[in-house]
């Protein structure tokens, strides 16, 4: 296996466009001769599905729930970044890129982040044009606000549901391609395979999540857009049903894993309440832009939050980060939460939370003012603890949230299996080491309508594979080793639910692969893997039959999923030995407790090549040559 | 606390079907209410027996995947709550709870809880959108839109598409969810150049899909967990009306 990213030459601000002049083209005509399978339909997959399907490509696309629309991008909350600069307050293209290069702890590809910045403008027009919802001033013009990382407000937002609203935008294109039959939509079905002929990627197996039906599908071109795998850790803010099966199978298959250990655990969300829970909800980031972050200055101070006096509290963020204050980037404000609640002084019931308290905005800007802003994210918060954020401040704790790990993607986010492309969260490309607030709505919408209906077509004019049917060998191959895989599942007739199995792996992992990893408890954690492995085929319950929906069966083969993945993940927690962003090791950081980087060990992409379950991956490097960057400490004091 | 549940099994889309009795037991208040249904079906998968299958997925109220009817109402009884924000502390020790699935013609059930709405995916692609292409769009600021449209456009976009409408209906009709998309792109300049083809459109959509007609009972407003706002089903009639009236060119939308 060679990394080759395919950077094109050139400076870094003209890359793109020489790419995009240098890329061969498929003539008009002819596009509707190629077919392009595309699994997941959030914002990555549904805008690739519909601008591929405008194009004239044959496309079918899949998802797991019941429609399109359902996809968990439509959970973000705060916002989308874009380099308009319509503020006036020094934002560009530049800007961007650096803020994310940064805020990436320099551990991202400089080519991506740079095109990212680039098209992030047209995905702002693109989604204008669609009619999305976008919250406007008086004059009429979009209104902006702040986020993590920045010092510029260049988020723009549909009130606390702008993930719901680009989505929706992506669905309607999507949908309007499914109504003149470019596009044909399989909901309810589930990618459990790829088929690899002669090297490239073919085609999928899929399970019929009604029917239980085995399927192939065969294609000229195939695209994961299947999102991130914070379930590993069971309690995340993911939906319940958000996996990593699809990339992982194509790792098997031999598609590159990028970097798995760069987790991003979200500083605001609402705290643990019991052992019954099944997620952890999200509490948009655009919060911090009015609230403000504290816990009591004195350890085991159990008064109610508003009879402590000033003096009393400790803005921890205003403290140690001056510049950036409560809009630090995510990984420093998690980490310092950990901190002051690992040190005693956390609030709520379990002790382990930090107060946002609006009571100050609220009194500066009036309580109207604070409820159009998130009128919507404070029900959401009241519904779920039952306290009133306008009166008593919020608790929040960090939680997991996204992954910046992902599949290997060169600058055409093909992977390294040819033909296989991967979109969106389940790459992991753009973001390095820690995401930035807003920015992945962005890079979601970057890859599907501006990125991938370039570099595919591409791919097809110079990959000149012959048209296989799924009555090819390999399909039935495939489709054997999926049933056959379903069937054991169903064999299993333990006593533990799955459920329980995975409720104990997402415990292993928060306290050994979480905020602060170090060497023994990451092997310690690789010695449990293998173990509660074992333990769920042997031991676990699956009931139902296959030939029927069975939500028993759809869970288990996730969570058999996760019980390989973890492994990796845990491997290349334990080989990093630098700290950057959402990777800390406790070992490498420097007095003051900020993230220790090793630039001169450890500047590179760790890409991962499958050897067999429970055998170690074999390593390749892709060495990061910043062109245009001078690599520093990060700091945001 | 300890509930009794009456919920609906139905094995598959040609199973009769019929409500059974569970106990959920040590139910803590903090749970929410699918969180509650796990531990039933824990419990149930320990005993190797099937757990009743419900559709959800975000549990944050806002995939529009869950859909419960919960002691008659769509989503249960607290408003502008879906199924999967309500948690347990609304209820009381020895409840009884009845738990159904969305009761419509057109949205036949699957399997026990779950539904098939796949008729809300065809409505919006008969006409749910604007015909616009990636790429060579204005710059967004081209576009100026009074801050009152966007705030009405915004409260329109704000469906989930969860049915629930539907579901507390007498007629089984999908008005509400077929006036908030148009009532979202008819206060949008970029939804003008097909605001009348679009009503046609989506509405023809609708009843082919065998939902019921309007008869004003305003039940869909008041079991939206997004208080989608009947002055849409206003908005949209007027559009249609308009629609029917006014010569429209033979060219189908998209």
């Amino acid at each position: 296996m060679t990394l080759d990213s395919k950077i094109p030459s050139g400076s870094l601000t003209e890359k793109w466009d020489k790419h995009r002049f240098d890329m061969k083209l498929i003539n008009p005509a002819n596009k509707r001769k190629y077919s392009v399978i595309v699994v997941g339909t959030g914002l990555a997959g549904g805008s690739a599905a519909a601008s591929l399907a405008e194009l004239g490509y044959q496309v079918d696309a899949f998802c797991y729930n019941d429609s399109p629309r359902r996809a968990h991008s439509i959970a973000a909350q705060g916002g989308i970044n874009a380099a308009k600069n319509y503020p006036n307050d020094g934002d560009s293209i530049y800007r961007l890129f650096y803020d994310t290069i940064k805020g990436g702890d320099f551990r991202a590809r400089e080519a991506n982040v740079y095109r990212l910045a680039q098209v992030s403008n047209n995905i702002i027009d693109q989604c204008v044009a669609q009619g999305v919802p976008f919250a406007r001033e008086y004059g009429g013009y979009l209104d902006n606000r702040s986020f993590g990382g920045a010092q510029v407000s260049r988020t723009f937002y549909a009130r606390g549901q702008t993930g719901q609203q680009l989505l929706l935008g992506a669905y309607s294109a999507l949908m309007r391609q499914v109504g003149l039959g470019t596009v044909k939509m399989h909901a309810r079905t589930e990618m459990l395979d790829l088929v690899v002929i002669d090297g490239h990627a073919r085609g999928i197996i899929t399970r019929d999540l009604v029917t239980g039906k085995i399927q192939s599908w065969a294609a000229d071109a195939v695209i994961l857009a299947t999102g991130g795998y914070s379930n590993v850790w069971y309690l995340s803010t993911n939906a319940i049903a958000c996996n990593v099966t699809a990339a992982y199978r194509a790792y098997k298959k031999g598609a590159a894993f990028a970097n798995p250990c760069y987790t991003q655990i979200h500083p605001t969300c609402i705290p643990l309440s019991g052992d019954h829970q099944s997620k952890l909800t999200l509490m948009s980031e655009s919060l911090r832009n009015d609230g403000r972050i504290w816990v009591p200055k004195k350890k085991g101070d159990t008064r109610l939050p508003n009879e402590i006096p000033e003096e009393g509290r400790d803005y921890y963020l205003e403290r140690k980060y001056p510049s950036f204050g409560n809009l630090s980037p995510r990984d420093i404000s998690s980490r310092s939460a950990k901190e002051v609640c690992d040190e005693g002084r956390g609030v709520g019931p379990t002790g382990f939370g930090v107060y946002l308290d609006f009571a100050e905005s609220i009194q500066r800007l009036g309580k109207k003012v604070i409820e159009e802003r998130y009128g919507n994210l404070f029900e959401m918060y009241e519904r779920i603890t039952d306290e009133n954020p306008y009166k008593v401040p919020m608790r929040i704790y960090p939680a997991l949230h996204y992954t910046m790990g992902g599949t290997w993607v060169d600058y055409n986010l093909m992977s390294t299996i040819p033909g296989l492309h991967v979109l969106g969260e389940a790459n992991f490309s753009d973001h390095g080491a820690n995401r930035l607030g807003a920015s992945a709505l962005m890079q979601g919408l970057a890859d599907g309508y501006f990125v991938i209906p370039y570099t595919i077509g591409n791919y097809f004019a110079t990959a000149k594979q012959p048209k296989v049917t799924t009555d090819h060998p390999e399909f039935k191959k495939v489709e054997t080793e999926v049933i056959d895989r379903t069937k054991k599942l169903l064999s299993l007739k333990g006593k533990r639910t799955v459920a329980n199995i995975h409720k104990e792996l997402g415990k292993v992992m928060w306290e050994f692969c979480g905020m602060a990893r170090n060497e023994a408890g990451l092997k310690k954690a690789l010695s449990i893997i293998p173990e509660l492995r074992d333990e769920f085929w042997k031991n676990a319950i699956v009931v139902g039959q296959g030939e029927e929906l069975n939500i028993a069966l759809e869970r288990a083969g996730r969570v058999a999923d996760f019980l390989e993945f973890a492994e990796l993940l845990c491997f290349d927690a334990l080989h990093r030995n630098e700290s950057c962003g959402g990777h800390f090791r406790v070992e490498h950081q420097y007095p003051d407790g900020e993230a220790k980087r090793d630039d001169e060990n450890y500047a590179y992409v760790a890409a991962w090549e499958f050897t067999g379950v429970g055998n170690e991956p074999v390593l390749h490097k892709e060495p990061l040559v910043f062109e245009s960057i001078h690599l520093q400490t990060r700091s945001y004091k | 606390m300890n509930l009794t549940l009456y919920v609906w099994r139905q094995k598959n889309a040609h199973d009769k079907g019929k409500m059974v009795t569970y106990k959920a037991q040590d139910i803590s208040p903090e749970m929410s209410f699918l969180e509650m249904l796990d531990t039933v079906n824990e419990k149930l998968m320990q005993n190797h027996e099937e757990p009743i299958a419900f559709d959800h997925d975000c549990r944050e109220g806002i995939c529009g995947a869950c859909s419960l009817v919960v002691n008659g109402v769509p989503h249960g009884p607290e408003k502008a709550t879906t199924i999967c924000q309500l948690h347990m502390r609304k209820f009381k020790d020895g409840d009884a709870i009845w738990i159904e699935p969305w009761r419509a013609k057109a949205f036949p059930v699957i399997k026990d809880l779950v539904t098939d709405r796949s008729a809300f995916d065809r409505i919006i692609a008969a006409g749910g959108f604007t015909s616009v292409r990636t790429g060579g769009v204005p710059d967004a600021h081209a576009i100026l839109i009074p801050r009152p449209d966007a705030e009405k456009a915004m409260d329109f976009a704000a469906c989930i598409g969860c049915g629930a409408c539907v579901a507390s209906c007498k007629n089984g009709s999908a008005m509400l969810f077929v006036a908030a998309k148009i009532s979202q792109l008819a206060h949008l300049p970029q939804g003008q150049p097909e605001r009348k083809q679009r009503a046609l459109s989506m509405v023809a959509q609708m009843d082919k899909e065998g939902f019921g007609g309007c008869t004003n009972l305003y039940e869909c407003e008041a079991a939206c967990p997004k208080q989608i706002s009947v002055a849409g089903i206003a908005l949209m009639n007027r559009d249609y009306l308009c629609a029917n009236l006014t010569v429209v060119e033979e060219n189908s939308i998209g």
